[in-house]
């Protein structure tokens, strides 16, 4: 059974929506064949000096519970599958962060064997952080970027 | 209904996605209650082929590839790999440059074991010690990007010297950060050693005994936590270890707590060695000039990474490329320690035990291709060589 709102309605609960996504989005960190050095960057942007946190950021542990989902490295042939599993996982509306160069385009492991490439050859992706690896403001700028763009849409 | 007369054996997958390691890796715990019986561990998802990629890229460029083999431990990667290509060219190069070199793997030792002591604590539940060590490590951090330009990948090394030189205001800079990181570290020991709630997570937790440690091939502060004295600076010096040798900081307990202790008083050596270093700086240049083709030849040579031992096997065949090189890299060889300590442990304590040898998914994941068909044919090296470049044609 659908009930339908008047569309007054409907645009005032979209906006309350947005608000609340845009205030508190939880992430999740997936490694599709990184070399860490982004995913050490990543989790120094969690702690004190950085503080992604204080945007209402949390990290979290399981997909289902997650808004953002934060990838870093090339995508390797073994951990393809995993990452469109976890991808369609998370519930609508889902954002895709990618984190350093690898991710952009395979990066310096550009055209081995057991790399795909990218990670948008897998699964849309909202955001790109360059950088190898990217530096910590470089990723808040990244995140806040994708939370800025969130709110412009109606 | 009928009545299962052999209890049911329970198995807990974990991974590859999961919160307690950054690194995708997958294992299977089978427990009976609490009691963790076997364990299994499925590693392969970050293998991106880096030993095939070098064999199409030149001397120079693997420098750069090699060093994101691993990105906490990534200058060690490029140090032994360019040490290993100017012995095949039959260079040596300026003392200055090797000063340099050392300090810097000195400093990354350092930032890895911080970086180790703050996921330590936070697999243990311990959260307030993850964020302390971490907002400290950042002070490493700086020194390194001070000195680099760069906080991950540093990128010391060319192939015959160094990139960069260490003036007098930046080891000021590096003298008084490590003032502040080794009254830290005292602060560290000291709650890591006296908590009385953190003890219960580490003492007698996964404990591996001198023997034990030997016949599994444990390297790095793992070996060493057991008793055994392994450590390639010392064992074979290379770089500025001849002159300014290391004190090798060993323990008997083999449990997790002796992992920490080690690894913390390796901290306080580490200050001591790098001052003894800045303080010792001969003058000079800081490259010498390498050939572009390196001359035929093979070479073996080792480093001491922050979790062990690092071996590069590189094989030349007079041109610009490598013909072969094989990394045998340290967590590879303390994985197998893992799945044998871990019976009999709880499961709760899987991830402080994981996390115990510092693991790194990045540098061991291998592919390997098991023939299972009865036409099984031996190969030479040269019909071997043949074969692939027929095969990647």
């Amino acid at each position: 059974m659908e009930t339908k709102l008047p569309s007054t309605w409907e645009k005032a609960l979209d906006s309350i929506r947005t608000w609340a996504r845009v205030n508190s989005p939880w992430v999740i960190h997936f490694n599709s064949g990184s070399c860490n050095g982004c995913d050490i960057e990543i989790l120094a942007t969690l702690t004190p000096r950085y503080d992604l946190e204080r945007f209402g950021v949390k990290l979290q542990g399981s997909p289902r519970h997650a808004d953002v989902l934060i990838c870093t490295g090339p995508v390797t042939r073994n951990a393809r599958d995993r990452l469109v599993r976890i991808y369609n996982q998370m519930p609508d509306p889902k954002f895709v962060v990618v984190v350093g160069s690898c991710g952009l385009s395979g990066g310096v492991f550009h055209g081995s064997y057991n790399v795909m490439g990218g990670v948008d050859e897998v699964i849309p992706v909202d955001a790109y952080v360059p950088g190898c690896p990217p530096r910590p403001e470089a990723i808040i700028h990244g995140v806040v970027a994708l939370l800025d763009s969130l709110k412009k849409k109606p | 209904m009928t009545n299962q007369s052999q209890p049911q054996k329970f198995i807990v997958p974990i991974g590859p996605q999961h919160p307690a390691l950054k690194e995708p890796g997958h294992f299977e715990f089978g427990v009976d209650g609490e009691i963790v019986t076997s364990a299994t561990i499925r590693l392969g998802f970050v293998h991106r082929g880096i030993e095939k990629a070098t064999e199409d890229r030149t001397w120079v460029q693997n420098l750069y590839l090699l060093e994101r083999i691993c990105g906490i431990c990534s200058n060690i990667h490029g140090t032994v790999y360019a040490i290993g290509v100017e012995k095949l060219a039959g260079v040596e190069i300026p003392p200055r440059a090797k000063y340099i070199r050392t300090i810097v793997a000195e400093l990354e030792r350092v930032h890895s074991h911080l970086l180790w002591l703050g996921v330590a604590a936070h697999e243990g539940g311990f959260d307030t010690l993850f964020m302390y060590s971490w907002r400290d490590r950042e002070t490493v951090m700086d020194l390194l990007e001070g000195l680099s330009g760069n906080r991950v990948n540093y990128s010391t090394n060319l192939i015959g010297g160094v990139k960069f030189d260490i003036n007098e205001k930046q080891a000021d800079e590096i003298r008084r950060g490590l003032d502040f990181l080794e009254e830290r570290t005292h602060y560290y020991m000291k709650v890591v050693t006296t908590d009385e709630t953190f003890l219960g997570r580490t003492r007698d937790i996964g404990t591996m005994t001198r023997e034990q440690a030997e016949l599994l091939g444990a390297v790095g502060p793992t070996a060493r936590a057991s008793g055994v004295p392994r450590d390639v600076r010392s064992e074979s010096p290379y770089l500025a270890y001849n002159e300014h040798p290391i004190q090798l900081q060993v323990h008997d307990g083999g449990d997790l707590l002796a992992r920490f202790i080690v690894r913390l008083n390796e901290l306080f050596d580490t200050y001591r060695l790098i001052r003894e270093l800045l303080d010792h700086m001969p003058a000079g240049d800081l490259t010498v000039r390498v050939p572009r083709r390196i001359p035929e030849g093979e070479v073996l040579i080792r480093g001491e990474a922050p979790r062990g031992e690092l071996v590069y096997y590189l094989k030349s065949s007079g041109s610009d490329k490598p013909d072969r090189i094989k990394v045998r890299t340290p967590s590879l060889c303390n994985w197998g320690t893992i799945s044998h300590v871990a019976v009999g442990h709880k499961l709760a304590d899987m991830p402080m035990l994981l996390v115990g040898i510092d693991p790194c998914f990045s540098c061991n994941d291998r592919l390997v291709t098991v023939n299972n068909t009865q036409n099984s044919q031996d190969l030479t090296w040269d019909a071997l060589r043949r074969y692939g470049i027929e095969y990647y044609k």
